[in-house]
C-alpha cells in the first residue's frame, strides 16, 4: 500500500503544545493532529512512499508489526481527512 | 414594513422592521442614546407569520438576511426578544469582518478579558457586574476578535439577565420583564453611559477565563489545544472565516494566557477574576 | 420596491451612484434573499461606494470565496469516492461553473454539490458515496421510494463529517415531466475539465439553466438561475454557439424554455441573444418577469397571487395529474 499527499494540499501548522493546528488551504479545513500524524505528512512530502519508506524517511528503524499497522491506521484516518490518498 | 428601528452598536448597524409598533417601541426605549445605522449591515423583520396572526393570537416571527428554517415564533408580548434573537441570529450567521466568540469582553487601562462559555456559565451576569465595578463592559453575547490584528471590537448589546440575576441590579437601567419566556423570566440591562459612549474604542486582549457558576470556588490553566477546540465550539462562524480565522484564533491562543474557573457566587466570581486580571 | 433595483444594478453597475441609505439597504436586502449579494459584489468592484456599502461588498466577496473552495473542496472529494469506477462524473451549475473557471463562477454562492452520472451507474456511484462517507438524509420509505421511481436524481446525501450535501443526477428534469432530455446525449457530450473533473458542454450548460427555470421550478431563485444564463452566453458567444444551442434544444425537447430564458435575459440583463432562437416578447413572459421580481426591500416575497401560481405550476409540470394527485394524498395520510 502506497500513500501520497492529497495533490495541492497545502498546509499551514501552528504547533500548540501536544497538538498542532493544521489549515488545510485547498480544504479549507483545519486539522488538530497529533504524533505521529504530523511527522507522517512531513515524511509524504517527498513524495509517495509506502510504510516500509516513510518509516525510513522518518529515521525509524525498528518497528514492530503492531506499530506499523498503528501507522497504517493513521494514514487511513488522514486519508478520510482528506489530507492523503493512495498511491 | 410598518415601523422601523435602527441602531449602531459598536461596528455594527442593524435596520429592524416590524408588523407592531411595540416591539419597535421597547427597542428606542431600551437603545436610548445608541447611535443610528446609517447603512444598516443586517436586516432583521419581526413579522406575522399569516395576515391574521399581526392581530389574532399575535405570534412574532423573526426573519431577516439571515434565517434558521423551522424557527418557532414568539408571542407579541416577547417581541423585545424576537428582536434581540433576530440581531443575534444576523451577526452569528453573516459577521465575516470578525472572529465571533459566545464570550463576555471587559476593558480596563486598555486591555481587554474573554469571558467565554455557554448560556447558563453565568458569563452574562458576570460580565454585568464587573460593569458596574470599574471594567467598561464591552459585550457579554459576542465578542468581536478582528482579524487582521486580534483585537477585540466593543458590541455592547443590553445584557440579558435571567430569572435571579435580574434582582441585582437596579431596576431603573432594566428594560421591561418579559416573564415567562421559552428560557424563563428574562430582562435586559443597559450598559451604563460609558460603554455607550466608548463603543467604538477597542482594546487588546490579555486574559482569556472559562467562568462556571455553581461549584466550589477553583481555578486552573488550560493548555492552548483545549482553548482552541473550546474556542471553535464557541464560535460561530470559525469554518466560514477560513484562514482568516486560522490565523486569528491561533494567534489569540498561542498568546494569551487561558484559565478554568469556578465559583460559587458573584463576590467570589469578582475577586478570583481580579487576583487572575492582576497576575496575567 | 421590487428586485427591479437590484437587476438594474446588476445590469449597470454604475447605476448605485447616488443611491440613499434606505435605497441601499433595500438593495442589499433583495440582493442576501436572492442569493446574488457576491455576485453584486463583484459587479460593484472597483466602483467608488459609501464606506458602509463597501465593508458590506467585501464582506460578500468573501464569503463568496469562501463558498466557492468548500464546493470545489467536495468536488474533489467525490473525485476521489468515484475515482475507481470508470464512470464520469459531470459537474453540475455552480460547481462546474467554479471548476471550469468562468465568468458564471464569479461571486456566485454555490449551495449542495450537484453531479450527473448515467443511469446506469447510479447503483455503484451510490455504493461508494457511502462507502466513503456520505449517508442519506431522508430514512422515510415512501420518499426513498417516490425518489427512486420518479425522480431525477438520488435521495439527497449527505457528509456525515463535512456536514455537506451531494445530489447525484441522472438525467436534468424528473422522468415524469413532459420534455424528457436525451440524458445519454447529456453525458456523451461532456468535457473534461482537468483533474478527473467534467462539465456538460457550453450550449447544454445553458439549457440545464434554462431547464431548471422554466420547466423544473416554482421560480424562486430565478434571478440567480437567469444571471447564470446570462454569464454563459456571454462567455460562450460565438459564431458556432447559436446553431448548437438551437440543435441540442430540439434533441432535449427544451426549445421553448430555452427561447424564454433568453427573452427573460435579454430583457433584463440585457444579455446579448439571436433573435431567431429567443422569439418576440409575449403576454407569459410578462407574467414570469412579475414572478422573478417579487422581492421586496425588506427582503420579503411579494406577490403572494403570482407566487401561488407559479408553485401549482412547478407540481404540475414535474408530475402529471394522477400521479401528483396520488402523491399529495399519501403525504396527507403520512400526517395524520
Amino acid at each position: 500500500m502506497r500513500w501520497a499527499l492529497g495533490a495541492r494540499t497545502a498546509l499551514k501548522r501552528v504547533p500548540l503544545d501536544m497538538l498542532t493546528a493544521c489549515f488545510d488551504r485547498r480544504s479549507g479545513m483545519t486539522h488538530l493532529l497529533a504524533a505521529p500524524a504530523p511527522e507522517l505528512l512531513a515524511a509524504l512530502a517527498a513524495g509517495p512512499a509506502d510504510i516500509a519508506l516513510l518509516l525510513a524517511r522518518m529515521g525509524i528503524a525498528d518497528a514492530d508489526a503492531e506499530e506499523r499497522a498503528g501507522l497504517e491506521a493513521h494514514l487511513a484516518a488522514l486519508e478520510a481527512a482528506g489530507l492523503v490518498v493512495r498511491a | 414594513m410598518r415601523h422601523v428601528f435602527s441602531v449602531r452598536v459598536g461596528p455594527a448597524g442593524f435596520r429592524v422592521g416590524s408588523d407592531w409598533r411595540a416591539p419597535v417601541a421597547a427597542l428606542e426605549a431600551l437603545y436610548a442614546g445608541y447611535p443610528k445605522a446609517g447603512i444598516a449591515d443586517f436586516t432583521v423583520r419581526l413579522e406575522a407569520a399569516r395576515p391574521w396572526r399581526r392581530w389574532i393570537r399575535p405570534s412574532v416571527t423573526i426573519a431577516g438576511d439571515y434565517m434558521l428554517p423551522d424557527a418557532v415564533p414568539l408571542a407579541l408580548r416577547h417581541g423585545l426578544l424576537a428582536a434581540e434573537m433576530g440581531m443575534n441570529l444576523q451577526m452569528a450567521l453573516g459577521a465575516r469582518r470578525w472572529l465571533l466568540l459566545h464570550a463576555a469582553s471587559l476593558e480596563r487601562d486598555g486591555r481587554a478579558l474573554i469571558l467565554t462559555g455557554a448560556s447558563g456559565s453565568g458569563k452574562s451576569t458576570l460580565a454585568a457586574l464587573l460593569g458596574d465595578r470599574g471594567w467598561r463592559l464591552m459585550g457579554d453575547e459576542f465578542a468581536l476578535i478582528d482579524l487582521a490584528n486580534g483585537v477585540l471590537h466593543p458590541f455592547p448589546r443590553p445584557v440579558s439577565l435571567k430569572n435571579a440575576a435580574i434582582a441585582l441590579f437596579d431596576a431603573a437601567r432594566l428594560g421591561p420583564l418579559l416573564a415567562a419566556t421559552p428560557k424563563g423570566d428574562i430582562r435586559h440591562l443597559r450598559p451604563n453611559a460609558d460603554a455607550i459612549a466608548r463603543m467604538a474604542e477597542p482594546a487588546a486582549p490579555a486574559l482569556i477565563l472559562f467562568p462556571r457558576f455553581g461549584h466550589a470556588a477553583a481555578e486552573r490553566p488550560v493548555a492552548p489545544s483545549e482553548v482552541f477546540v473550546r474556542l471553535t465550539q464557541a464560535s460561530t462562524n470559525y469554518v466560514a472565516l477560513g484562514e482568516a480565522g486560522f490565523d486569528a484564533l491561533t494567534r489569540l491562543v498561542t498568546t494569551l494566557p487561558a484559565r478554568a474557573i469556578d465559583y460559587p457566587d458573584a463576590d467570589s466570581a469578582v475577586a478570583l477574576v481580579e487576583r487572575l486580571w492582576a497576575a496575567a | 420596491m421590487s428586485a427591479a433595483l437590484l437587476v438594474r444594478a446588476l445590469r449597470d453597475p454604475a447605476s448605485v451612484t447616488g443611491l440613499s441609505a434606505d435605497a441601499w439597504a433595500g438593495l442589499i436586502a433583495a440582493a442576501r434573499a436572492e442569493q446574488l449579494a457576491g455576485t453584486l459584489a463583484e459587479r460593484l468592484h472597483g466602483l467608488p461606494l459609501p464606506d458602509a456599502a463597501a465593508r458590506i461588498m467585501a464582506d460578500a466577496r468573501f464569503a463568496a470565496g469562501e463558498g466557492r473552495r468548500a464546493a470545489l473542496w467536495e468536488a474533489e472529494a467525490a473525485r476521489r469516492a468515484l475515482a475507481g469506477l470508470g464512470v464520469p462524473v459531470i459537474l453540475l451549475k455552480g460547481t462546474a461553473y467554479a471548476a471550469a473557471g468562468l465568468d458564471a463562477a464569479q461571486g456566485r454562492t454555490i449551495g449542495d454539490l450537484d453531479i450527473l452520472v448515467p443511469r446506469a451507474a447510479t447503483g455503484r456511484v451510490e455504493a461508494a458515496l457511502l462507502a466513503a462517507g456520505w449517508e442519506w438524509m431522508k430514512p422515510d420509505p415512501y420518499d426513498d421510494a417516490y425518489y427512486r421511481r420518479w425522480m431525477h436524481e438520488l435521495p439527497p446525501l449527505i457528509h456525515h463529517a463535512r456536514d455537506r450535501m451531494i445530489d447525484v443526477h441522472h438525467t436534468i428534469l424528473p422522468p415524469t415531466a413532459r420534455p424528457v432530455p436525451d440524458a445519454d446525449a447529456l453525458v456523451a457530450g461532456a468535457r473534461p475539465i482537468g483533474e478527473g473533473l467534467h462539465m456538460l458542454s457550453g450550449e447544454d450548460m445553458v439549457i440545464h439553466a434554462a431547464a431548471h427555470l422554466i420547466a423544473d421550478g416554482d421560480l424562486s431563485g430565478g434571478l440567480r438561475n437567469l444571471w447564470d444564463i446570462d454569464r454563459l452566453v456571454r462567455a460562450f458567444d460565438d459564431d458556432a454557439f447559436w446553431p448548437r444551442l438551437a440543435e441540442h434544444s430540439r434533441l432535449h425537447g427544451l426549445t421553448d424554455a430555452v427561447a424564454r430564458a433568453l427573452r427573460l435575459a435579454e430583457r433584463l440583463y440585457a444579455t446579448p441573444v439571436a433573435p431567431a432562437l429567443a422569439g418576440r416578447w409575449r403576454a407569459s413572459d410578462t407574467l414570469f418577469a412579475r414572478r422573478l421580481l417579487a422581492r421586496d426591500g425588506w427582503g420579503r416575497p411579494v406577490r403572494p397571487l403570482t407566487r401561488l401560481a407559479f408553485y401549482g405550476r412547478s407540481h404540475w409540470l414535474r408530475m402529471p395529474p394522477a400521479l401528483l394527485a396520488r402523491h399529495l394524498w399519501t403525504k396527507w395520510r403520512r400526517r395524520g
